[in-house]
């Protein structure tokens, strides 16, 4: 492989591992302090990306609002899922929970189809955003750049909400222990609110951001990115913010540079993320960045 | 003859020991206490014993057998059984299951011929249930049989546990605690059937216990362990004259 | 769930009086007396009945046994698996590449051909399903020794990962599969016969498992995996044998399945068909038998009543048009609404016998022996 196409190959791999990334977030977030696989998070990015499709053209909304409501439409749904599915199994086993998940997943995907139609539609992708630039012998399209560099915005964004505000410090507190927290005069269903509002959002831009990268919708366009970025925050080791960013972007490029190095696995590109979550699971659980936890006996 | 030893056992979480240099020796038929305040490595040491946790260093004999780092169903395959601090039975589970659970680990036939039921596996069968509840019987469970275990009063439950544990068929049997949340009477009744099953199935038994009534009532030796360290060892009366115990459980004073 | 009450009345009463004599005779009695009923039913069906609602009952005895195969991992032994559509998948595959006729083969491996010795060997249904079933048990093996180790969602998460896994090994090694394109013309064998004797062989298997000291130590394991260890059942011995039997059963699920649908691709096995069954096993109650059988009948037959709703609909005055995808919601919903309100299902761990619906009710009714 020449040392351009290497680069346009790991261009290719940043932008896709930052969309990683960004919905990465949410999974890890939600798990962090739920211990939940929140299924249903793929499929806010579909949500999300239909939204925005239906505000341009049904609505005829300039795209930037369109985008706006759909995020804050997500946001609100994400929250809305928790409230309804999540927060009445609260003291039920974990496991209850988790089928709850998978039922909210399925019941998105189909609702996206009994609304929106089981065929793919074509997304329009403005002109500025498909156009292309040579930097350094790698052509790069303007959204390979925009993706990477909204990841970051809100990657700054969340770092400055987790780190250093005084909700953060309360998701953090409950992230480690639920009666503590409330012991320390924490709204803990507050504070589980506001991180489904939070992993929704990112998940809303992440979503249409996918949806502008590979440029067409059908209800199922969740499943794959959803799995992945579980997979990412698994990787990166689960429950752990930076942990979620890193596995994203690991993801993403390994992804990309098999498929560049190896054209014949192609096919093979979905298994990938799952062979990595297996090689994880088994030989280091608790991810790159995670740390370890013990049960009681 | 010593039957269960523990020679220069230490475990370490991470940075943390919670157990360091340990040594004990249960001779056959011992009855021996282990104390010490909370978070003193107490429970650890049965996680160590039976394979809960690996241990970081040392060596554990039993019956002339390395049992160190040994998965937890062959220890208890051994010979040594337990009960937990925190009572766990299978809850769903009826009082007999319960017992009869733990005479598993002796059934000879495969899967195949408990489905079948050809052969052996009615035979087996019909013995576990008939020791099952000639065991319940004994320590007087058997009207409870058909009860889910969760279904028990407190005292029963653990009760139950130690029941469960025996039917392991143990030489050696750890008691996690057993007369915790328990008044005086029932402390009392427990010491009685602590007596009773050592005599009856002619065990050696190391017990965790905060009720000192018990503790000094029952044992003939008592470790006391302290932040992870053996800070005395011997006779009940020896222990309550000991002054590093006493400072350990009430802690010292300073700048008097 | 409430206890069950009868009408004390006529045959109810003679049955019942009969039992409370003699249960140990009258038990074995009466399930002879049901499963006779259902062979005879099936018999009468089998002359009566259009293709269609042939169709339906089929599905139905081959939801049991797959149902009871996830319940078996799920909810008897507690090792939450969502790779039950990988395990069909390998039997289907399995079952029609070693029963299909070398003609049709050809036929079906327009593409890419079939690689040798594939292309030639034909066996009989029963050998190919037997095999089906051998080769699914095996990957459940291979899965399962790594997998089994790990609990609760990570558990499920890695068992979804190995289905999809198989399912994107399937769509590319096309000179054994064929690919995307799937096979067609398999040989249609499967009939009420075979699929009702499948579901009766794995109540059967299942049930007398479950009811063995093997079945108890799954359940101890289901309860507390520390206390099961230290009582010394070895965990990872038995997750595997129940993981490996269910894997078995749903191998051979899935030959049927092919058989009876005479298509296969590998869309088919995709994360939705486990969802299905483990609606049926959620539904029914985790860690009930004859909950699974219930509730396969009743999603097997609401799946093919709410197919209408996807048609269009010619009321005469009106006609509306079909909603695509809204068997799907209601499906989802029910799953929802299940672990929400009625999180035992229909049974809960209970079973349904013949000494909770005729023996004394002083008693524990819903914790009789088993049918």
């Amino acid at each position: 492989m020449s040392q351009d196409l290497f680069f346009q190959h790991l261009a290719n791999g940043i932008s896709l591992g930052s969309l990683y990334a960004l919905i990465a977030i949410g999974y890890t977030m939600v798990y962090g302090i739920l211990r939940l696989i929140n299924f249903a998070h793929g499929d806010l990015l579909m949500m999300a990306a239909y939204m925005v499709f239906y505000g341009m053209l049904i609505f005829s909304l300039p795209w930037w609002l369109s985008v706006i409501l759909a995020v804050i439409l997500t946001a609100a749904l994400g929250a809305g899922i928790e409230r309804v599915a999540y927060r009445p199994l609260r003291d039920s086993p974990r496991i209850s929970v988790l089928i709850s998940a998978i039922g909210v997943s399925f019941f998105l995907e189909n609702l996206g189809t009994v609304l929106f139609g089981g065929r793919a539609k074509a997304v329009y992708r403005p002109d500025w955003l498909a156009a292309t630039h040579e930097i350094g012998g790698v052509s790069i399209m303007t959204l390979a750049l925009v993706i990477p560099a909204v990841t970051i915005l809100l990657l700054l964004v969340l770092s400055y909400l987790v780190y250093k505000t005084k909700t953060g410090m309360a998701m953090r507190a409950v992230s480690r222990d639920y009666d503590t927290a409330r012991l320390m005069g924490i709204d803990v269903d507050r504070v589980i609110g506001f991180t489904f509002v939070t992993g929704s959002t990112l998940a809303a831009v992440g979503g249409i951001m996918w949806a502008l990268r590979y440029p067409q919708i059908h209800p199922f366009i969740g499943v794959m990115p959803g799995l992945k970025c579980f997979i990412a925050a698994v990787f990166g080791g689960i429950g752990n913010i930076p942990g979620a960013v890193l596995g994203g972007f690991l993801l993403g490029i390994g992804e990309i540079m098999l498929v560049a190095l190896f054209p014949d696995l192609a096919g093979y590109r979905d298994a990938f993320a799952f062979v990595i979550l297996i090689l994880t699971l088994l030989f280091r659980p608790t991810g790159l960045l995670g740390e370890k936890i013990a049960e009681k006996v | 003859m010593i039957l269960l030893q523990m020679e220069g056992v230490g475990k370490n979480f991470g940075g943390l020991t919670a157990l360091a240099d340990f040594n004990l020796s249960l001779a056959p038929g011992e009855l021996v206490g282990l104390i010490g305040p909370n978070g003193a490595g107490k429970t650890t040491v049965f996680n160590l014993i039976t394979g809960v946790y690996r241990p970081s260093e040392g060596r554990i004999v039993f019956d002339g057998r390395d049992i160190t780092g040994l998965r937890p169903d062959l220890i208890t395959r051994c010979g040594i059984a337990r009960t937990f601090q925190n009572i766990r039975l299978f809850g769903n589970l009826t009082v007999l299951e319960n017992v009869l659970v733990a005479n598993h680990l002796r059934l000879r036939s495969n899967p195949l011929e408990a489905v079948i039921r050809w052969g052996r596996y009615q035979a087996e069968e019909r013995e576990m249930v008939a020791y099952s509840r000639a065991l319940l019987e004994a320590v007087g469970l058997d009207h409870l049989a058909e009860e889910e275990a969760s279904s028990l009063p407190y005292g029963q439950q653990r009760r139950l546990e130690i029941v469960r544990a025996l039917a392991t068929k143990p030489k050696v049997l750890l008691l996690d605690e057993p007369a915790a949340g328990m008044n005086p009477a029932e402390a009392e009744e427990l010491m009685d059937f602590i007596r009773q099953i050592r005599k009856d199935f002619n065990l050696t038994i190391l017990l965790i216990e905060h009720h000192m009534r018990v503790v000094m009532g029952i044992c003939e030796r008592i470790l006391v362990l302290d932040h992870g360290l053996t800070i005395a060892e011997g006779s009940p009366a020896e222990i309550q004259k000991d002054q590093k115990v006493i400072t350990a459980y009430l802690g010292v004073e300073t700048g008097a | 769930m409430g206890k069950i009450t009868l009408p004390r009345s006529g045959l109810y009463s003679l049955v019942a009086a009969a039992y409370r004599r003699e249960p140990k005779r009258w038990g074995p009695m009466l399930t002879g007396a049901v499963i006779l009923c259902l062979l005879l039913f099936i018999y009468w069906a089998g002359r009566n009945f259009n293709p269609y609602q042939v169709r339906i009952l089929n599905l139905i005895g081959i939801n049991i046994g797959l149902g009871l195969s996830l319940n078996l991992i799920n909810g008897f032994t507690g090792q939450f698996s969502l790779g039950h559509a990988g395990f069909m998948a390998v039997g289907a595959y399995t079952t029609t590449l070693l029963m299909m006729p070398p003609a049709v083969k050809q036929m079906n491996f327009f593409m890419v051909p079939l690689i040798s010795p594939l292309d030639e060997i034909q066996l009989p249904f029963i050998v190919a399903l037997l095999l089906g079933g051998l080769v699914s048990a095996l990957m459940g093996f291979f899965i399962g020794a790594p997998v089994l180790r790990l609990r609760g969602d990570y558990l499920a998460i890695a068992t979804l990962g190995f289905s999809e896994i198989i399912r994107i090994v399937i769509t590319n090694i096309r000179s054994v599969t064929n690919g995307a394109l799937g096979l067609k013309a398999i040989p249609a064998y499967t009939n009420l016969w075979w699929s009702w004797g499948f579901a009766l062989l794995t109540i059967f298997v299942i049930t007398r498992l479950i009811h063995s000291s093997y079945g108890r130590a799954f359940k101890a394991i289901r309860e507390d995996e520390i206390a099961a260890e230290a009582m010394g059942i070895g965990l990872f011995r038995h997750k595997m044998l129940a993981f490996t039997l269910g894997a078995f059963l749903a191998g051979i699920g899935g030959g049927f399945q092919a058989s009876l649908l005479t298509t296969i691709d590998p869309n088919m096995f995709r994360f939705i068909l486990t969802f299905e069954i483990l609606l049926i096993v959620v539904l029914g109650g985790m860690g009930s038998i004859t909950g699974t059988v219930i509730a396969a009948t009743i999603v097997t037959i609401l799946k093919e009543v709410l197919r209408g709703v996807e048609a269009p609909m010619n009321l005469g005055f009106i006609s509306l048009p079909g909603i695509p995808g809204m068997r799907m919601v209601i499906f989802s919903l029910l799953l929802i609404l299940v672990v929400l309100f009625y999180r035992e299902g229909i049974m809960g761990q209970r079973e349904l016998s013949w000494e909770g619906l005729f023996g004394p009710r002083n008693g524990r009714p819903e914790r009789g022996v088993e049918a």
